[in-house]
């Protein structure tokens, strides 16, 4: 139940929050980036205000708070940081009474960050609760009284930030129970299978994260995962490695020695690399073909599915075939569209689908992201057997248990950094933890 | 008690059949009531709109001349509309086929060598394609919506076929009328006291082979994603800039060839107005046949009854040209709305608050 000063409170739709006192900054601005920023703010009231009430109330509020806005210019021509400034004093005119923020520092520069945290300090001094949603502890340290860790939809803990000690709380937030880690002999003597070498690429979407000197290299008969919380660059290092997005010099990845980097997803499949998306559905698999044209999609290079042109569908029927007895996927018919499938069936499908294809490298991102634990389970096994026969897989996933479990060696993305790999057995929770939390550096206080 | 739209949790297969023929029958019975309405026998107007055509050589004939354009056009549009790319202009790329035939037909006049009619069909195909390979190129370089640009440049060559049958392609023994010349050559007529042309064989033949390709090619599974699931058709590795390009080159170069065959074959010279607007009523015959090659053929049909009907009904029941624009309109109306019962059914609810808690 939601209490708002105690009273039990039923908040049926975001208007009902207003009405409470309740404003939300989105991690993904809610702007319309046509009209300008007096239009854009009187979009989320509810009163009605004269465009002369709004500008006087938008440079009032702009004065208060250090927050200075032109109302009269278009929304497309400002920064990410005067951007989300329109998104706060939407807000600040509601006069809220909670102040929800969403990963709010996701898209801001260093510079633009301690402004907003001044704006918020005040606020806060004002009577303003503030509620503070990040996975950046430097931050959380820095900004927050109380912090409330989230860990799989479950409260972990509730701590006092500014006196507990950072890498407890990066331990406490990427969880993984106390277990003997390293229990299984690693395998990291095979030959190099694919290597990228210092590649930088700026983000190539909004809200997309830069990659910085990324190296690595990934060795037969091993799992490499590559650890890290989503929106750290883990999309971008999918897309560089399966060749959704070509990377503008060759010889920056490497497959068995052979440069790879310009080539596009097909022609890394038929060289050997194939790539598993996290997404599923409209990625992975398209959800209203059958079973098998979604075969054809991303196994037909090395099945031999297609011969001038033409679809050999009996031969992809019978591939389908192989897929689903090898998983043990349960499917209402071969031919079902993919989207009859449960998420588990389904992801143990598209799995099934790589390892037919009998890879060199697989690049597996979250193969196991919301399936049962059965499902979990054939996953894993299928992963394990592929590197016992020779081949190399890449695994980036946020599931720490599941990297402790597979990973012969284990890499952190950070702020599209990816930090050397370490054997796993020798590597700590406590070492971990951090990392993932954004920790490479001394923690030290975002000064104000 | 209140209806209500409640998603379907996979797309009625009934429905997807079901729909245009409901479609079409929704048109008829609001063109009924708007018949009343009108103060026009209803059931006299009907007849003479959808069945009076049928009932001789020559309407069915005439059905056939003008079902041929909208079926070429509409199946060149399909597979773009299948890969979501939005081909708007084939009015545009019609004319600028015309124009391109008429234009060589015209430098060769008075000649009547064989080669010179198959050269004229070849021009008119690549000034088709070559209309619609502009916005194919801003779409891909530039990112601007192919919806527009095809539009916009629908408009463009409307003006440049004006200005050349009003300038220097008038007729120079033509009484000042704003037409060409009549051409010296032209597609022969298959059966005697029709305007029937053998471009009416090739839809059939342009239709059976676009099944092919959708059902056997790994092309044709290419089209499908890349407007279904952008990001799978990547991971698929199929070329989002090829697909765009090859769609709208297609979609041009089967505009262009109707508009040549409409210039070489009924019109038989270049008229301000060639069309009574086949490259936009395309994309409802496309639609109405579910963008399935075989079933465009019967779309095409249907809307070009409309256009023979509405000429009927303004001889037998007096009613304005623009009932014909008004039934298209009608049709396309009815086929978007039952559209929405292949992804939703109707539900009567109870008002919220009452019933379960």
């Amino acid at each position: 139940m939601i209490r708002i000063d105690g009273e039990p409170v039923r908040i049926a739709s975001p208007k009902v929050a207003r009405g409470l006192g309740i404003a939300t900054v989105f991690q993904h601005f809610t702007l319309v980036e046509a009209l300008d920023v007096a239009e854009n703010v009187a979009l989320g009231l509810d009163e009605r205000a004269s465009r002369r009430e709004l500008v006087r109330r938008i440079r009032e509020a702009g004065r208060a708070y250090g927050l200075p806005l032109d109302p009269d210019r278009p929304v497309h021509d400002l920064s990410m940081g005067e951007r989300q400034r329109v998104e706060i004093v939407r807000c600040l005119l509601e006069r809220p009474r909670l102040l929800i923020m969403d990963e709010p520092t996701s898209v801001l520069t260093q510079q633009e960050v301690e402004r907003l945290f001044a704006t918020l300090r005040r606020l806060a001094a004002e009577g303003c609760a503030i509620l503070y949603i990040s996975h950046k502890l430097a931050e959380i340290s820095a900004l927050c009284e109380r912090a409330t860790i989230l860990r799989a939809g479950r409260v972990v803990a509730t701590v006092d930030p500014r006196t507990t000690d950072a890498r407890e709380l990066a331990a406490r937030m990427v969880g993984a129970e106390v277990r003997a880690v390293g229990s299984r002999a690693s395998s990291t003597g095979g030959a190099v299978r694919l290597a990228v070498d210092g590649l930088s690429l700026p983000p190539d979407r909004p809200f997309g994260t830069a990659l910085v000197d990324l190296r690595l290299e990934l060795r037969a008969g091993e799992i490499l995962g590559v650890a890290g919380i989503a929106g750290n660059g883990q999309d971008e290092l999918f897309r560089i490695l399966s060749g959704e997005r070509p990377v503008p010099r060759a010889e920056a990845i490497r497959l068995d020695g052979r440069p790879i980097g310009t080539l596009g997803p097909s022609a890394r499949r038929a060289l050997g690399l194939v790539a598993v998306p996290e997404e599923r559905l409209g990625h992975a698999a398209v959800g209203e073909l059958p079973l098998p044209a979604n075969t054809v999609l991303a196994a037909r290079e090395r099945l031999g599915l297609v011969r001038h042109g033409l679809v050999r569908w009996a031969e992809a029927r019978a591939a389908t075939g192989r897929i689903v007895r090898r998983l043990d996927v349960r499917t209402p018919a071969l031919d079902a569209p993919a989207s009859s499938l449960s998420g588990g069936n389904l992801q143990r499908f598209v799995i099934g689908r790589a390892i037919l294809q009998d890879p060199q490298v697989l690049v597996a991102a979250q193969p196991t992201w919301g399936v049962d634990a059965g499902a979990t389970a054939a996953i894993h096994a299928a992963l394990r057997d592929l590197v016992a026969s020779g081949a190399a897989v890449l695994l980036i996933s946020q599931d720490l248990d599941e990297l402790l479990a597979l990973a012969d060696r284990l890499a952190v993305l950070d702020r599209g950094r990816l930090s050397p790999a370490r054997p796993t057995g020798e590597l700590g929770l406590e070492e971990i933890g951090p990392m993932m939390g954004g920790l490479h550096e001394p923690v030290g206080r975002v000064s104000p | 008690m209140r209806l209500e739209l409640e998603p379907r949790p996979s797309p009625s297969p009934l429905w997807r059949v079901l729909a245009p023929p409901s479609a079409v029958a929704s048109t008829a019975l609001a063109g009924l009531v708007l018949f009343s309405v009108l103060g026009v026998a209803p059931g006299r107007t009907l007849y003479a709109f959808f069945l009076a055509p049928l009932t001789s050589l020559w309407g069915v004939s005439e059905l056939l001349v003008k079902a041929a354009p909208l079926a070429l056009i509409a199946l060149g549009l399909a597979p773009g509309f299948r890969a979501g790319v939005w081909n708007i202009g084939a009015e545009g790329q019609l004319t600028i086929g015309a124009v391109a035939g008429a234009g060589v037909l015209l430098a060769l006049w008075p000649s009547d060598a064989p080669w010179v009619l198959p050269t004229a069909l070849l021009a008119g195909i690549l000034g088709g394609a070559a209309w619609a390979w502009i916005p194919a190129v801003l779409r891909i370089r530039r990112g601007a919506s192919e919806i527009l640009v095809s539009l916009m440049l629908a408009y463009v060559a409307q003006l440049l076929l004006s200005t050349l049958v009003y300038g220097p392609w008038r007729d120079p023994e033509g009484f000042n009328f704003p037409q060409t010349r009549l051409f010296q050559v032209g597609l022969p007529v298959l059966v005697e006291g029709t305007r029937l042309h053998p471009g009416v064989l090739l839809a059939p033949l342009l239709a059976i082979l676009a099944w092919l390709l959708f059902r056997f090619t790994l092309l044709g599974l290419a089209l499908s994603v890349s407007g279904r699931a952008p990001a799978a058709a990547t991971h698929a590795g199929f070329d989002r800039p090829r697909i765009v390009r090859g769609c709208l080159l297609v979609a041009g170069a089967l505009a262009g060839l109707a508009g040549i065959l409409e210039a070489t074959g009924p019109i038989g010279q270049l008229v301000p107005t060639l069309t009574p607007g086949y490259g936009f009523t395309a994309i409802i015959v496309a639609f109405l046949g579910r963008l399935h090659p075989l079933g465009i053929l019967p779309a095409a049909l249907v809307v070009a009854l409309a256009y023979l009907g509405g000429e009927t009904a303004q001889i037998e029941a007096g009613l304005p040209q623009a009932v014909t624009g008004l039934f298209q309109g009608l049709l396309l109306f009815f086929l978007l709305g039952s559209e929405v019962l292949v992804r939703y059914r109707i539900r009567w609810r109870r008002p919220a608050g009452a019933g379960v808690p």
